[in-house]
This record gives C-alpha cells, structure tokens and sequence, in this order.
C-alpha cells in the first residue's frame, strides 16, 4: 500500500536526542531518553496513557521544556533562546489531537497566517501555496468557511494543511485521531500515508497499529516515561521482547 | 406477533406541525395563560401598567416648552387642564439646555465642540465596522447629517457651517471611495478635538501628536535590531524626552513664526454638562481598552516582576472608591508634582479615571482569556508565531470577542461615572449643571425635569452602545452553534 521506493530512509540525523530527562514538579514524566531520528524516517510511539509518549514529541518542539540533556533539531540545539525556539518552530509542524484550528479565522487564513507572519511570504504567494495544500488533503472548497462548519476528519486534515504550509522538515502527530469518529479515522490516515510517501521526516503517537504497520520503519514502546522498546514494526508486533510490551499489545490488539 | 426483521424502503419526509401548535394563539396559552395563577399574574401586569402609565401620562402631557420661570409653567397649566393637575415644565430645559449641553462653553463656539462631536463618531466608524464600506459610509455621512442640523440649531454662522458641511461630505465621500483611510482620520481625531475644544495655537496639539509619531518610527526601526519590549521601551523614552524637553521650544517657535492657525482659547472652568462627561468618557474608554489589555496580559506573564506589578495595580484600584481616586486627581496629585505646573483638573480626571477603568477591563479580558483553551496559544507557538504575533492574531480576538459583554458593561458603567465628577467641583450634567440652573429663582422649584433630560440622553448613549455590542457579538460569531 505504501510506495516503498520514494520513502527512503537517509544517514542525515534529523533529531537527536541525548539523556533528555523531564520532571513536572517533584513527578519525574520523562526518564533518560535517548533517541536518534534520521531524515525520511517515519516513528510511531505508542504506549499506555500517562506514560509520557505525548510529552516527548511536545519537547521536541518546546511546547513542554526538558530539564536534563539535549535535544537537537535540524543542528539547532533547544535552550532557553528564543531566537533558537522559534527557528526550530518554523522547521517543525504539529498537529493536535483536538486539531486547534484558529475558530475565528477562515480555513485559508489559517492556512496563510504563519507563512505571512512568520515567513513573510507576500499573501498572494501564501494563498496559492494554501490552496495547493488545500487541494492535496482534498478539500479546496471548503476554503472560505470557518473551522467550526467542518467535520472533525475534515478539520484534522486542515490542521495537517496548516502545517505543511510552512514547509516544515519534520512533522509531529500527537495523537491525530484520537479525538475522531471512527468513520472519518481513515481519511485523516490517507493524508498521513500519503505525507509518508512524499518522503516527510515523521514522528507520531497513535494507537492506529495498522497505521504503525503500514508505514512506519520503527515502533518506540514507551511505559513510565521511558523507552520499552523499540524495533521495526514487523518484529515488534510478531515478537516483542518484553514483557510490559506483550502486555500492552495483548490489550490494545485483543478483541 | 413479534417481527424483528424490518427494511425500510422509503425515507419519511418532513412534515409540518399540527395547526394548533404555531403562532399567536400557541405563544398566548404557553405564556400568558397557562394556568390559573399565571392568568392571574398577566392581568395583575396589565394592572400595573395601566396604573404608571395613566399615573404619569399627565404630567408629561401637560408638559410646558416655553415659559420664563416654574411659576408661570403652573399657571400655564392650571388654565389648560384646570386646577390642582400636573405637568412638567420643560421650559427650563427649554431655556438652559445650551448648559446642560455645553457647560459655560463661550456661546458663539458652540460649533467647536459640535464639529468634533461629530469627527468622533467618523473616527469611529472603521473601528467600529472594520472598514466594511457600507457602514461606514452609513455613519459617517449620518453623522454629518446630524452635525449640520445641530449647528444649524445653534446658530452657528454660515462661513463654519458651510465648513462644516463640506468637511463631512469629503470624509462621507473617502468613506466610500477608500473606508481604510478614514482610519487616518481615527488616528488624527485626539489632536483635532484637543485643538477645537480647548483651542489656542494648532501647533500644540500636532506637537504631541509628533511625539506619538516619532515614538512609532523608533520602534520601527529598532524592533528588528532589539526586539518588541526593549524597542518599546526605548521608544516611549525618547517621546517623553520629546514631550518634556523639546517639543516646548519647537510649538512655541513655531506658533510664533506661523500664528495664522489658532481658536480663542476655552479654560477648562468652562467645561460642564454632557461635553465634560463626553470628554472625560470617550477618553477614558479608548485609553482603558489598551492599557487594560496589557494589564491582563501581564497578570498572566510568566515573568515574576511584570506579573506582580499588575496584580498588584489591578488589586489597589479595584480595591478603591472611584471617588477616592478623584479627590486624589483634584488634592493629592498636585502635593506630587512639581510646584508651578498647572496641570489641568480635566486631564487628571481623565488619567485616573482611565486607569480606574482600565483595572476593571483587565479582569474581564482576563476571563475572556481564561475561557480559550490552551490549545490555541500551543498552536499559535508550533507554528513559529512569536508572543506578541499569537497574542494579537490569535488570542486577543478570541479572548475580546468573549469579553465583549463584560468591557461593554464596564464602558457603559465608566460613562455614566463620570457624572461623579461633581464631587470635585466639575459641572456634570446631573448635579453640576442642575445645580447651577436650579439657582436662579425662576428654576428653583423644578426637580423631574432635568434628571428626566439628562437621564434620557444618557439612556440613548448608553442603550446604542449596548444594541452596538449585540451586533459586534453577531458579527464575529464563527462557530455556528
């Protein structure tokens, strides 16, 4: 299903994360995580809840701040530098569980705001690259409405537009959907499979395992704010090694 | 018979609703008669409101316009509706509205304050209908419209009404053709209705004007270099080293060397009535809106020093009578400032009541906040979109169009204190006028009628800011509930 030809993993590190460490408080979330993504990969981390998968990837783009060891995206290493922060912010999409498209904006100003603001791309140049991306998530003609007129498949798949409208290298997916109804799961995953072919650097954290097998090329098993396992998704799923892994699999893939 | 297999091979569809269940009749027996007590309740309404009005109609039908003095309103009514009835002798205000108008604004000036009366509501029609053109142009030339007819009213002589008219007829003409200019006007406005209401030399007020304009060219060129707080801070440095130091010597030169644009001056001991509570209240309310951002912004800040301030600002001021604050404006201020400056009681008035104000619209912008989800500003921020770039473009607009109601409400509430002023010794047009009208013998034994008036014009400012907030509401509605 997946084209397998384009989606060509590179030597080209795109995140490395080194003994990154996260406390809220006195509660210790994230516990030694080390972590390597190269350019063109494609990761899915799944876990129980609570067992910080969704903090990770909010570090990786500074929504969450870490308090131990490194993160480094693209060659920019995550401080308390602003100037650091928004670069990396530009380079790196995200997109939401409850999609948090801006309600009081049209579908092509929310496609448009960042790219004018934040690239200073003219409006003109940002409209045509909203409709393109528009028209690659299949949904051009809704472009003049607002947020709360479409479906929830249809206003993740927005979301997804939103953030391939700054041209991003990576892409985040904290739980895209979670949030939806059964029936439209499968065109938010169309968009990401077809992202995933385009060669997208991808990191997302879904209990979608067809998903995860379809086009992942690693699987990171997370419990108690660290990483289980870790392994390409056939092995994962036929033979994971570790007991906390069996179990988790077992409950999710059971019935 | 028990048939669980069933196909349904037609969809039903939509059907009207039984007679008996629409209209006039329906809403009557739901609301009016539903059962015995409410029955009841209706008439004993009906009771209630025959009685006031039946009550009160007289005396407003017997009403009097033009006599000299309280005494002679009676008599005019004792002939006309007999012995021992009531009325109202409007003839007071008949005689003194100019005052309750204009306070003891020189009388052949009255087009002054009327022309800027006028600007304010063309200054305001793009802000208020983001420059939609039909509207605009709708306001503004209405506001013309009104304008002329109120000089007219006046007396005011041909040479500035004929000024007047066709000042309004090119602004209701650029709203047409170009209503984003008009916005110039907007910005232009405080300067213009500084110049016409206290008048003396033009170059005072476009020399404070400059200060503002060169406090926007600083940050521009250096928020880019230094970002958008230090730029800030930078800029409003050098416009008070402009305002202080320089600007003085620069108007003075100049009202010198070019003395051919000035107006009498008006003392501001001759401001009273409605053009004080609109001067006080239209300033206070476009100077509370910003400040009162800020301050819910910085109560919400993550830096320690900025958050405390405003907590601790909103916390004093609200904690605060209003009147206090007043007596601070007319007593204390002057012990703190400098000795020889006169600092006019109209402008501190203004400062505190703005910044009273503004502590009230920042805890309502605040639960404005409060109410968007985190969400927003997390999408704001993975986008790349800097602190005052998501504040502005994303959660602001949000967060105002929740809190419409309340800033409304606290606009409403700030215009209707300015008549507190009188406690100070300003001329509101509730006590300050009524009081200095009422001293003359002719007047003295009137009590209805001016709090009647003034009360009137009070409720139809108040109630289009109110029907004004209800559209805005509607208008910025996008989540099609």
């Amino acid at each position: 299903m997946a084209n397998a030809a384009k989606m060509q993993v590179t030597d080209e590190v795109a995140i490395q994360i080194t003994a990154m460490n996260k406390w809220y408080g006195q509660f210790h979330v994230l516990r030694d995580i080390n972590m390597t993504v190269n350019r063109g990969e494609r990761i899915v981390v799944c876990g129980p809840s609570g067992s910080g998968k969704s903090t990770l990837i909010r570090c990786i783009n500074r929504l969450e701040e870490h308090q131990a060891g490194t993160i480094m995206v693209d060659g920019t290493e995550l401080t308390s530098d602003l100037k650091n922060i928004d670069k990396v912010r530009s380079e790196v999409g995200m997109v939401f569980q409850h999609f948090n498209l801006f309600p009081h904006l049209t579908i092509l100003e929310n496609l448009t705001l960042a790219p004018i603001w934040v690239r200073k791309t003219p409006k003109r140049e940002a409209e045509e690259t909203a409709m393109y991306f528009l028209e690659k998530v299949k949904i051009p003609e809704q472009a003049l409405k607002y947020p709360g007129q479409l479906s929830g498949g249809q206003q993740q798949r927005v979301a997804i537009a939103r953030s391939l409208c700054m041209k991003p290298r990576i892409m985040l997916f904290d739980e895209p959907t979670s949030a939806l109804d059964p029936e439209m799961i499968k065109e938010v995953l169309d968009t990401m499979i077809s992202l995933a072919e385009d060669g997208m650097t991808m990191i997302c954290v879904t209990h979608e395992m067809g998903f995860a097998q379809a086009v992942a090329n690693r699987v990171v098993f997370m419990d108690q704010g660290q990483i289980v396992e870790q392994n390409e998704p056939k092995e994962f799923f036929a033979n994971p090694k570790s007991e906390r892994t069996k179990l988790f699999l077992s409950q999710i893939l059971g019935h | 018979m028990s048939n669980s297999h069933f196909v349904r091979t037609q969809m039903l569809p939509p059907q009207k609703p039984p007679v008996g269940e629409t209209g006039v009749i329906k809403w009557m027996r739901e609301n009016l008669f539903s059962n015995w007590f409410n029955t009841l309740l209706t008439f004993l309404g009906l009771w209630a409101v025959y009685a006031l009005v039946s009550g009160s109609a007289p005396w407003f039908l017997n009403g009097v316009w033009t006599a000299s003095s309280v005494d002679e309103c009676r008599a005019i009514i004792a002939a006309s509706a007999g012995e021992g009835a009531s009325g109202a002798c409007w003839a007071m205000i008949n005689e003194r509205w100019h005052q309750f108008m204009f306070g003891f604004f020189d009388r052949e000036e009255y087009w002054r304050p009327l022309l800027a009366f006028g600007l304010l509501f063309v200054a305001l029609s793009p802000v208020l209908y983001f420059n939609l053109r039909r509207p605009t142009m709708i306001m503004t030339a209405g506001a013309g419209v009104v304008l002329v007819m109120l000089l007219w009213a006046v007396g005011t002589d041909g040479w500035h009404l004929s000024l007047a008219a066709v000042l309004m007829a090119a602004l209701a003409a650029l709203a047409w053709v170009a209503p984003k200019k008009l916005l110039w006007v907007t910005l232009a406005f405080p300067a213009t209705a500084f110049f016409l209401l206290w008048g003396g030399s033009v170059w005072a007020p476009i020399g404070v004007m400059l200060g503002f304009g060169i406090a926007v060219l600083v940050w521009r060129s250096l928020v880019s270099v230094i970002g958008v707080s230090p730029a800030a801070g930078v800029a409003a440095l050098t416009a008070l080293i402009w305002w202080g130091f320089v600007q003085g010597h620069v108007t003075g030169f100049l009202a010198n060397a070019l003395p051919f644009f000035s107006l009498p001056a008006e003392d501001s001991d001759r401001f009273g009535g409605f053009l004080l509570s609109f001067v006080i209240g239209v300033s206070a309310i476009s100077a509370s809106l910003p400040i009162g951002i800020l301050l819910a912004l910085g109560r919400r800040s993550d830096m320690f020093l900025i958050k405390t301030l405003s907590v601790g600002f909103i916390e004093f001021v609200r904690g605060v009578p209003l009147i206090t604050m007043l007596f601070t404006a007319s007593l204390l201020l002057q012990y703190f400032l400098p000795p020889q400056t006169n600092f006019d009681l109209i402008l501190r008035v203004i400062i505190l009541v703005s910044l009273f104000a503004s502590a009230y619209i920042a805890e309502v912008i605040r639960g404005g906040l409060a109410a968007l989800p985190r969400g927003q500003q997390e999408a704001a921020d993975s986008l790349g979109l800097d602190y005052w770039q998501a504040q502005r473009l994303i959660i602001m607009p949000q967060a105002l169009k929740v809190a419409i109601p309340g800033i409304v409400s606290s606009f409403i509430g700030l215009f209707k204190d300015t008549t507190l002023v009188a406690l100070v010794g300003l001329a509101d047009p509730l006590q300050g006028v009524t009081k200095v009208v009422k001293a003359d013998i002719a007047w003295k034994a009137a009590y209805w009628e001016p709090f009647i008036f003034v009360g009137a014009i009070f409720f139809i400012f108040c109630f289009s800011m109110s029907r004004y907030s209800m559209y805005l509401e509607q208008k910025l509605k996008t989540d099609h509930r």
